[in-house]
């Protein structure tokens, strides 16, 4: 496989880690105020995503950081291009991590509110910005924006809901799964609606005959988001999540598929590359190391793999 | 006012604020591992109640470092996209390597040390708050890498108008980064050092004031205080070194920001040194550049005349008085901050005075520690001032001009708005985070929690809150 090749598809990788980990943060930041009845519930919820929320942001950053260190000119690019959906980004990203760290802090219940209304807000923004920004990438329009937001926002409630169903027990549990049906209610035909849509990439990228693929990808996308419905009806909480988590992830390599070779309209991956030297030094370094950071992420997942309870009630 | 000007005032206000967090991490932190270390080893609950007093403050901290953190690495791209294109191949490198070695590891531990107090086992508990630090540490490193090569750019050629990178290690120890990382590094511990030593001064005024009969009793703040003067007189004398070290580098590497840091107009041999305005020492320019007193130092107009005929017309000086000023406060407040952590550490040392084992911090110094919270602080952005305002008009020293690297396609008006808005979300947060930090530091360590509640937990948030606070738990 050529590097540019390989650094496009561990970008997509990195995005799609991104997606998959902070869609369940996101989802549980917005559910938070409704799952929960009272303080002690409410540490229970965000207590799920508490030890984790930090590092599975860092797949945005590292994300990010590997644009800009192999496709300069695609990093650049997208952040500009997208100037005020990506400050809006920043800033939920912002005010979330600080409510998420600062609501243990605080001494008083009313400066707790404010931090849950950040962590709300906060979780939002980028679950329906990041979906809006990659659909009008695709698609340039504003409606496409709209339905792209509107799935990802929902496909973060979902796999969030899932993920506390998984991680909790008691009443927020029970609260978690009728909250994941209704947000599949509304997840599964905005999918439908949307995921259909992503293979259509002549525009984009004029030559690139992988478009059977993507159909395949969006059409297992949908079949995983519908299993993990189903799952969640039965009370399978951890096959549950593995579905909505696959969902994310076939969906994410659809849009990455519709993305190659032109990752910003008139820019191909080839044009955007850095040198030979630069990706040559770099997928050295990212072989050695990207074993040992997933080594120790999933260790910390395994560390709080405990379901939790309400600490008083 | 263009977007040009917008976009480099969002620059500045976003990275000084993003640095007013990043020492604190990187100098509290090793701090608080240190009592953690001694709690480990001595098993004295007193180290205990400090580890977690202090580190209450480091996370309510480090959260801020964080999330101020992502701007940094996005607005490169949102403002800087031609600069970002420009040099991408050889500066995203460490930028990546930054996030893939260090991020991970610090976001990944710190939640690990969190939230682990109960489920890791005691020695395995103490190493991720260690390696969260290091994390800390690396991910310091690399960005100072990056930000060297802005200043003194190494290791690349440049083929069709961009940077290629033909050597990552010429890039990763560039000469500029090497005297630079123990600069910053050693400023945080400084800095970190400083306020530890104002919390500590506050902490025995109030005792004092509370109990003034029980002066001789030992007080919980005697550790802390010398670990803390310790830090910061050391940390001083690394920064001083590789302090003058860069400003050796300079002479060779950026002439133009060590004559505006200095005044000097015109290239004088065997230059004075002048501390401010009107006192000049013959020579010790000359001395501390090249360690030739009688060495000839260029000065900006020469500069300005050499950079013409070289790069073409422009203007090619900084701003003159804030460079000159920024380059005096730095030395002035991190020296007077050095200065008063070797008095303390005189003040308190053993055996003064008739063999009383331990000398009581004097109540004088007390109140002069609370100055070192602010006074490194100030050094430190005023050093990054020098640093950052002293490299222009050149965001790439020699390359590529600031003017050159601002995105073309963003208007003024979205960098208005997006220069608003972070600076109203970071005004909020600053003021929030003084408070909370005020009232912690307020309130005291709390004492150590019985392992199991005296009174049965009862439905009242209250109490769920006093019992979960010692795991520092949400």
């Amino acid at each position: 496989m050529e590097l540019t090749t390989f650094w496009f598809v561990l970008i997509a990788f990195l995005w799609i880690g991104y997606f998959v980990l902070e869609g369940f943060d996101f989802g549980v930041g917005m559910l938070a105020p409704a799952l929960a009845g009272n303080e002690a519930e409410r540490k229970q919820v965000l207590g799920t995503i508490g030890p984790v929320w930090d590092g599975n942001e860092v797949w945005l950053i590292t994300a990010v950081g590997a644009m800009f260190a192999a496709f300069p000119a695609w990093y650049a690019g997208l952040l500009s291009e997208f100037y005020l959906p990506i400050t809006l980004i920043l800033v939920g990203l912002i005010v979330r991590g600080v409510g998420l760290e600062w609501r243990g802090k605080v001494q008083h219940a009313s400066d707790r509110v404010w931090c849950d209304l950040g962590v709300l807000v906060g979780s939002a923004l980028p679950a329906f910005l990041w979906g809006a920004v990659f659909a009008d990438l695709l698609r340039n329009s504003a409606v496409a924006a709209l339905v792209g937001g509107a799935l990802s926002l929902s496909l973060c409630v979902l796999h969030g809901a899932v993920f506390v169903a998984l991680k909790t027990s008691g009443p927020v549990r029970s609260r978690a799964r009728h909250a994941a049906m209704i947000a599949a209610a509304v997840a599964l035909p905005t999918a439908v609606v949307a995921l259909p849509n992503i293979p259509v990439t002549d525009a984009v990228a004029a030559g690139w005959s992988a478009a059977p693929w993507l159909w395949a990808g969006a059409l297992a996308s949908m079949a995983a988001l519908a299993a993990g419905i189903a799952l969640t009806w039965r009370g399978r909480d951890g096959w549950a999540f593995a579905a909505t988590a696959s969902s994310i992830a076939l969906g994410g390599a659809a849009l990455f598929g519709a993305l190659w070779p032109a990752p910003l309209p008139g820019l191909t991956v080839a044009e955007a590359a850095s040198g030979p030297y630069t990706l040559g030094m770099l997928t050295w370094i990212g072989l050695i190391a990207l074993p040992f950071v997933l080594g120790y992420q999933a260790w910390s997942y395994w560390v709080f793999r405990k379901r939790l309870v309400a600490e008083v009630s | 006012m263009d977007a040009l000007d917008l976009a480099r005032w969002q620059f500045g206000v976003t990275t000084v604020y993003h640095f007013l967090f990043v020492p604190l991490t990187i100098g509290l932190g090793v701090f608080v591992a240190g009592l953690q270390t001694a709690w480990h080893r001595t098993g004295k609950e007193h180290y205990l109640r400090l580890t977690k007093f202090f580190g209450k403050i480091f996370l309510i901290n480090f959260a801020m470092g964080v999330v101020t953190g992502i701007v940094q690495e996005f607005q490169f791209g949102m403002n800087w996209s031609e600069y970002s294109i420009f040099v991408g191949d050889v500066f995203g490198a460490p930028l990546a390597l930054e996030a893939l070695l260090a991020f991970f590891l610090e976001s990944t531990f710190i939640g690990l040390w969190i939230f682990g107090w109960d489920k890791l086992p005691k020695r395995i508990h103490l190493a991720t708050i260690w390696i969260a630090v290091i994390g800390s540490t690396v991910s310091a490193y690399f960005i100072l890498a990056a930000n060297a090569w802005m200043k003194h750019p190494v290791g690349y050629e440049v083929i069709d108008g961009k940077a290629r990178m033909t050597d990552l290690w010429a890039v990763l120890t560039n000469s500029a980064a090497l005297a630079q990382v123990p600069h910053v590094v050693g400023a945080a511990f400084v800095v970190g050092g400083g306020f530890v030593l104002a919390i500590c001064g506050y902490q025995v005024l109030k005792e004092r004031r509370a109990a003034t009969a029980r002066r001789n009793t030992p007080s919980v703040w005697r550790t802390p205080i010398r670990a803390a003067l310790a830090m910061t007189a050391i940390a001083g004398a690394v920064v001083a070194v590789s302090g003058d070290m860069s400003a050796k580098l300079l002479y060779e590497q950026q002439p133009m920001k060590l004559a505006a840091a200095e005044g000097l107009t015109h290239d004088t041999a065997g230059a004075a040194f002048s501390p401010v305005p009107g006192v000049e020492i013959p020579k010790l320019l000359s001395f501390l550049s090249t360690n030739d007193p009688n060495a000839v130092v260029q000065g900006t107009a020469d500069i300005q005349t050499r950079f013409t005929e070289q790069f073409g017309p422009a203007d090619y000086l900084p701003n003159l008085p804030v460079v000159f000023w920024s380059f005096r406060v730095m030395i002035v407040f991190g020296m007077a901050t050095v200065g008063l952590s070797v008095l303390g550490l005189w003040l308190t040392r053993r055996r003064r005075g008739g063999g009383r084992p331990q000398q009581e911090l004097p109540t004088w110094f007390a109140r002069a520690a609370l100055l070192a919270l602010p006074l490194p602080t100030i050094a430190m952005i005023s050093g990054w001032l020098l640093s950052e305002i002293g490299r222009q008009p050149w965001t790439v020293q020699g390359e590529l001009l600031t003017a050159a690297s601002v995105s073309p396609g963003v208007s003024l008006t979205e960098v208005a708005i997006s220069l608003a808005v972070f600076t109203l979300v970071y005004g909020v947060f600053a003021v929030a985070e003084a408070v909370l930090i005020i009232r912690h530091v307020k309130a005291g360590p709390q004492p150590a929690a019985p392992a199991v509640p005296l009174i049965p937990p009862s439905r009242d948030d209250q109490t769920a809150d006093v019992r979960l606070q010692p795991t520092l738990m949400y």
